[in-house]
């Protein structure tokens, strides 16, 4: 019998072609064939001129699609949207390239357009046991549903087009274990941002690792992705979590989902797709669940958070090590040592991205909206996660609760999280918002960024101030 | 992509922890459809202020550092986003090394394909080599051949992946590579969509759209 593996190690086996040198074991150099691609308009250009230049054509061009997100405008009117010469030419180039090379674009324009990694998982385009590298960090987001995902930069886009491989160095493995149950109020983008804080911004890098336990199992498929997509910002290479019957009725009800039939042959393939019992990890770590509390970001990296309960730390209580970047970044968010994190006013809101604009991010943070108004002097925008989102919330009538608490109901793109499009924070303007990282200038240049759930972006923007999503909703209850 | 087999020239010390690759290249430089123009946007904002007046305070700013051709930077250093943009920009800039104690995977990736030499060493090491730079040291030099890094009083070896180093030395084209692989690629690619043959249902082509 052979010795037990790791769920990604079973993967990584299964997409070996061939090994440079020795094979087995973390830091194999190997090619790896690659199911599937998502390209965008702002990372895939040069990989195609480089194509173009080399008079090479793409080896599986039904294996791409091509998404408008990153640049586009999120004007309510599609066509009164704002663009500039360079978007304008990125988003022309994407569709020439589409044409030329025999990949399916959607553009502004297409009714199933949306961020990438919304899109891919809710046309049934993500499989478990894929091998699914794309040009944008995020990739990881695609292991809730028991895949290996991964960002690549452009020159390993060229290679995956004209090969449908990358040269792949295996990692090494970890396991972060999430017993117990998630407290009320408390959400999976609380979850990750938790591990992040715990372990640090470099806490996995390296590594692929699983997420595995009692508190996993029992998150709904778009809760998973939240995790996954955020845990590139603890250094995770790839983020995995064992496929269950969840994850195959989400994939069953997809529009590209496979037949029925193809379901049921691929399920007893899709049942093996879990660690082994007794398979060894390079770093285990657990927590229990119920000791997580709702997280807002204080600083300008994604591990510099805390309980919305706490206050900006002091320097001198952090690690040696710590002190001098925490200075940095109080000053660049302009707050004092010991500030309740619950006093800190904010002069934006935003519920959107890769990581939180899923229909389930959208009603969590309705369930707080209902019957409430975004406080005087705060601007509110929520840019569903993909246009078909936005027409599953209207269905519903979310839209009107949004419209109703004075947010702007907009269009999809990776909008605000970047803030590549119109959509940014002047300097000085400080935003509540569902994204993923709080780096200096990422939504725009001087902007300061708090990281939270929609419910807590939510929450915030109806008080004015960073604020505890438990409170409103206990107020609900009474 | 340019060879590198051994280089000396400035270096310059960003010892902060996480700088991400949104402050290597910001958004504004990331809108092209070719790699050219990238030098002025690398570390723009760090550079230049609101107004595009310099900041002189910046470390590249300063008179001694206008030919930087090494960084010694923080853990983690290119954490964050995929952009390819932040690696080209260190090219047109001038940089040709860094020396650093962990970096961000997609980032290192980047600078491989690219020529970009990233060098891993013990936070003991990169101290060292700051001090060094503290005490007025001259031009580092890197020898990827006998795998050396000298600078003032400092001189050691150093480790580095032996498929990254024949890169760095050759500038060897990848696809070029491993095309020669293709009639394995085929055959394997065969064999695995025959064994999985759930896989091509989910095919665009095979949908009206």
């Amino acid at each position: 019998m052979s010795a037990p593996k790791t769920l990604y190690d079973k993967i990584v086996d299964d997409h070996r072609i061939l090994s440079f040198g020795e094979s087995g074991g973390a830091g194999e150099r190997l090619l790896l064939y690659i199911d599937r691609t998502v390209l965008n308009e702002y990372t895939s250009p040069q990989a195609f001129s480089g194509l173009r230049a080399a008079g090479r054509a793409a080896w599986r061009p039904a294996a791409s699609l091509g998404v408008v997100d990153h640049v586009n405008s999120t004007n309510p009117d599609r066509a009164a949207g704002e663009l500039d010469d360079g978007a304008r030419r990125q988003i022309e180039y994407l569709g020439e390239n589409g044409r030329d090379f025999g990949i399916e674009i959607f553009d502004l324009f297409d009714p199933r357009q949306g961020i990438e990694h919304v899109v891919m998982p809710e046309l049934g385009l993500v499989l478990p046991g894929m091998v699914i590298a794309a040009g944008d960090s995020h990739s990881t987001t695609y292991g809730a549903f028991g895949v290996v995902g991964f960002g690549i930069g452009t020159s390993d886009i060229e290679h995956l087009l004209a090969t449908q491989t990358l040269v792949y160095r295996r990692l090494k493995t970890m396991r972060i274990t999430i017993d117990g149950t998630l407290a009320p109020g408390v959400t999976a983008k609380d979850l990750i941002m938790d591990v992040i804080r715990r372990i640090g911004a470099d806490g996995a890098t390296g590594h692929a690792v699983e997420f595995a336990g009692q508190a996993i199992d029992a998150l709904g498929v778009e809760a998973r992705m939240t995790i996954c997509n955020m845990a590139v910002e603890c250094g995770a290479r790839v983020a995995l979590m064992a496929p269950d019957d969840k994850v195959v009725d989400y994939i069953s009800g997809c529009p590209r989902a496979p037949s029925t039939e193809m379901l049921a042959l691929a399920r007893a393939d899709w049942r093996t797709l879990r660690s082994d019992p007794g398979a060894r990890f390079d770093k285990e770590v657990a927590f229990d669940a119920i000791d997580i509390p709702p997280m807002v970001s204080w600083g300008t990296s994604p591990d510099q958070s805390l309980a919305i309960t706490g206050a900006v730390p002091d320097p001198t209580d952090l690690p040696v090590g710590r002190r001098a970047d925490a200075i940095r970044a109080m000053a660049y968010m302009d707050l004092a040592p010991h500030t309740p994190l619950q006093d800190i006013a904010i002069d934006r809101a935003f519920i959107g991205s890769c990581t939180n604009a899923r229909l389930t991010d959208l009603r969590d943070a309705a369930r707080i909206l209902k019957g409430r108004r975004v406080a005087p002097g705060v601007r509110a925008m929520i840019s569903p996660g993909s246009s078909g989102v936005r027409r599953a919330a209207e269905a519903e009538g979310i839209d009107r609760i949004f419209i109703d608490a004075g947010f702007e109901w907009r269009r999809s793109g990776c909008s605000l999280c970047l803030a590549m499009n119109d959509d940014s924070l002047a300097p000085g303007e400080r935003c509540a918002s569902s994204t993923n990282r709080n780096f200096e200038g990422r939504q725009g240049i001087g902007g300061r960024t708090h990281l939270m759930s929609p419910a807590m972006v939510a929450a915030a923007a109806v008080t004015g101030r960073l604020a505890d999503v438990r409170v409103l909703a206990a107020e609900d209850i009474s | 992509m340019e060879r590198f087999i051994r280089l000396s020239g400035r270096a310059a010390a960003m010892p902060a922890a996480n700088i991400d690759t949104d402050v290597i290249m910001p958004k504004a430089y990331l809108k092209g459809i070719d790699r050219s123009g990238l030098a002025i946007g690398l570390f723009h904002d760090l550079r230049f202020d609101e107004d595009g007046a310099v900041r002189r305070d910046f470390i590249l700013n300063r008179a001694d550092m206008a030919e930087t051709r090494f960084l010694i930077v923080g853990p983690n250093f290119g954490c964050g986003s995929s952009r390819e943009h932040a690696v080209w920009g260190m090219l047109q800039y001038g940089i040709r090394g860094i020396i650093g104690s962990s970096y961000g995977a997609i980032f290192a990736d980047n600078a491989a394909n690219n020529g970009l030499l990233l060098l891993s060493l013990p936070t003991t090491e990169i101290a060292a080599l700051t001090a060094e730079l503290d005490e007025g040291a001259g031009d580092m030099t890197v020898d990827l051949e006998t795998q050396r890094i000298e600078m003032g009083g400092y001189a050691a070896g150093f480790d580095i992946d032996p498929a990254t180093r024949q890169a760095l030395m050759l500038g060897l084209d990848r696809i070029g590579e491993t095309l020669r692989h293709a009639e394995r690629i085929r055959a394997f690619e065969k064999a695995y969509l025959g064994r999985k043959p759930w896989l091509m249902g989910a095919d665009s082509d095979e949908h009206e759209t």
